[in-house]
């Protein structure tokens, strides 16, 4: 099996970090070295060892005992290799868990089953729900403070499906733990003999790596033209289907119609790209292709358009209102831009609706809006190829803002 | 069209891509090489990304300190690759006598931070290719793909940009540089497979004699080698598949204090 990155959130001192920690030393993928490392780190801050110093480097993290930085860390179970990214808890750190997000295929929701369903708790699920991760294992942790009862577990998991359903999230399995005990995370735990479920770490060995779009209509966004001898190579990656020497394609905006003449790699003779292969290609006629030209093949072209329905959420301190400029950035496309209209702000923690047909949006807040670009872009369900249903807002060269594409 | 897009296609992919959104933003780029395992493999996915025609220098800080192995890869391999290779020094501090002797991280901080600050100023290179990884350091765990520095060099970590899905930081007229890190994701083990399979060239020091090799290179003065008997790719990938010593466990500069690195890197180490 492929390696699978999986990011972990959830609210602030759920126990995110002492999970990824808990996990490295129980699958024994820690060097020795650094096990000597955090256990002089705790001890100099007066502490039991602290496994969330593995990913909590910061000095600022450790003194606070807090995760202000997403994270990436790998492992190995007997099954495959993991990348395991860590999100902050708390709600400053919001960009950086959706940083984090973005690059997960699955993702670990883990819930204090002290406290319960809380603020971060809803809002990262609800990100997630929105970025399109749909692979999610529900990890109710501390069941060590609750001496392990099965009825609490059963409460607080109830609680837990009823918030997820309302925001259409659909986990792969519940599971009860203790991280710091190492209770039902690599072996099965006796103080919960109870539990009808996998441990943890079968749980993440069930998820299902992302698989490559070879079999959707060919998407190839160009990102650069070289000139190298005689030739130019238009140069990008297939984001969907495949590429071959002799396809009749399309280039979007301008529609122009030829044939690919060559596919082009460095010291390999190839006549095609599977889809995620970044690759050069030549055309039969002198067409001249640009950076955010979209290769298609004709009759399967995404929709060109300079009217775009999204959800965004906003993560900027400074909020935007209608008509502001910035520029949308979709694949390797860039237009400028303006929100056109916003006809719903929501609070991303409570999902409340904070105003209908409002001109302004704030921090941490999700919209429903409406977004012109300058020239039409090319975009597709974000359910079909995401690479063209997904993008970002930039303003004063600062990414503000991501979105998801609704209605084509 | 290959009949599995494994994992080390995956990386390569995802590396070309980053080298190439790069370039394309910025133009006025360069690329540090530090002649080790990591840098060299980011050079050669330079390579492929601009077949074969690496249109941006390449930069070596060089402190003087580093091993006679060192030199002679740059200059054999510069020459075949036909590189525009440019060597930086902090000559100042040489001739004020700076050096492992008078205190690790003055050394560390002048002879390779402070030249990269000069050869920045001296060139104007608005970007950066650095060959740091994830899995090196906790540190450089934080870090973004593409992680923009101020005019002072900080690294402000606390407030990194957020970097979705492949859409990279633009530069703000606020910062000097952005440092483009294409191969963060790789770990030591993938960039050993990798340059088996690619049949990348190989500094012998990373080769064991004596039952010792370096697992990460640098400066003479400073990198230990650990025991091993792995005097081959084939048998480097078998070690480390089994061993529970980390990588830079050999490196002064990861040791001092706990938060040297974090301080070093805040002041725009690499």
């Amino acid at each position: 099996m492929g390696a699978l990155s999986f990011v972990i959130v959830g609210h602030v001192d759920h126990g995110k970090s002492t999970l990824i920690g808990r996990l490295l030393y129980d699958t024994n993928s820690l060097p020795a070295d650094k096990i000597a490392e955090i256990k002089k780190a705790s001890d100099d801050l007066g502490r039991g060892t602290e496994f969330a110093y593995l990913l909590d480097h910061l000095e600022e993290e450790r003194k606070q005992g807090i995760t202000i930085d997403t994270t990436q860390v790998f492992f190995k179970s007997k099954v495959r290799d993991y990348v395991i990214i860590d999100a902050p808890g708390h709600v400053e750190f919001v960009k950086n868990m959706i940083t984090g997000a973005s690059q997960a295929e699955a993702a670990v929701l883990i819930v204090d089953a002290e406290e319960g369903v809380k603020e971060q708790t809803k809002r990262h699920s609800y990100m997630l729900a929105m970025l399109g991760l749909k692979q999610v294992v529900v990890a109710i942790n501390k069941m060590d403070l609750m001496d392990y009862s099965q009825e609490h577990y059963e409460k607080i998991k109830s609680d837990v499906a009823e918030w997820l359903a309302s925001i259409g999230v659909e986990p792969v399995v519940y599971l009860p733990m203790s991280a710091k005990d190492g209770e039902n995370i690599a072996s099965r735990s006796d103080k919960m003999a109870w539990a009808d479920c996998p441990t943890f770490l079968e749980s993440l060995d069930s998820l299902k790596n992302i698989s490559l779009a070879n079999e959707k209509s060919l998407i190839f966004p160009i990102q650069d033209v070289y000139k190298i001898d005689d030739k130019r190579i238009n140069a990008g990656r297939v984001e969907a289907g495949v590429m071959k020497k002799g396809d009749k394609i399309k280039i979007l905006p301008d529609g122009q119609v030829t044939t690919i003449r060559s596919i082009e790699k460095f010291l390999e003779e190839t006549d095609e790209a599977c889809s995620s292969e970044c690759v050069g290609m030549t055309t039969e006629d002198s067409v001249f292709l640009d950076r955010g030209n979209v290769v298609c093949i004709a009759g399967n072209e995404p929709v060109l358009t300079d009217t775009i329905s999204a959800n965004i959420f906003w993560m900027s301190k400074k909020g935007v209102k209608v008509g502001d400029k910035m520029t949308l950035r979709c694949a390797t496309q860039g237009q400028p831009c303006k929100i056109e209209s916003i006809s719903k702000r929501i609070n991303s923690s409570t999902l409340e609706v904070i105003a209908l047909d409002s001109d302004s949006i704030e921090n941490l807040e999700v919209a429903e809006v409406v977004i012109k670009t300058k020239k039409p872009i090319a975009i597709k369900d974000f359910n079909e190829v995401q690479e063209l249903g997904r993008f970002v807002l930039v303003r004063d060269d600062n990414t503000c803002a991501g979105g998801i594409v609704t209605s084509i | 069209m290959k009949d599995k897009f494994d994992h080390l296609d995956k990386l390569e992919s995802q590396s070309v891509f980053i080298i190439r959104e790069a370039y394309s933003q910025y133009r006025d780029v360069a690329l540090l090489w530090s002649i080790g395992k990591d840098s060299t493999c980011l050079l050669w996915l330079v390579r492929k990304a601009f077949f074969g025609k690496i249109p941006f220098p390449v930069l070596h800080i060089d402190t003087t300190h580093k091993f006679k192995e060192i030199y002679d890869f740059r200059e054999k391999y510069a020459k075949e690759w036909d590189l525009n290779l440019v060597i930086a020094k902090n000559e100042d501090a040489l001739a004020r006598g700076v050096g492992p002797d008078t205190g690790k991280f003055e050394c560390c901080n002048e002879l390779k931070t402070v030249a990269l600050k000069q050869a920045i100023a001296e060139y104007g290179y608005k970007a950066l290719y650095l060959g740091i990884r994830r899995d090196e350091h906790g540190i450089r765990a934080k870090e973004r793909v593409f992680s923009p520095r101020d005019e002072d060099f900080e690294w402000d970590y606390k407030n990194q940009p957020p970097e979705l899905w492949d859409q990279y930081k633009t530069k703000a007229a606020e910062e000097e540089h952005i440092r483009v890190h294409p191969i963060l994701g790789w770990r030591e083990i993938d960039i050993w497979e990798y340059t088996r399979r690619e049949n990348i060239p190989v500094n012998s020091l990373y080769f064991a004699q004596d039952q010792k090799r370096f697992r990460s290179i640098g400066c003479e003065t400073c990198c230990g080698p650990v025991d091993s008997q792995a005097d081959s790719i084939d048998k480097i990938i078998e070690e480390l598949k089994i061993t529970k010593i980390s990588e830079r466990s050999g490196r002064a500069q990861d040791k001092e204090s706990d938060y040297m690195m974090q301080k070093l890197r805040s002041l725009g180490y690499m």
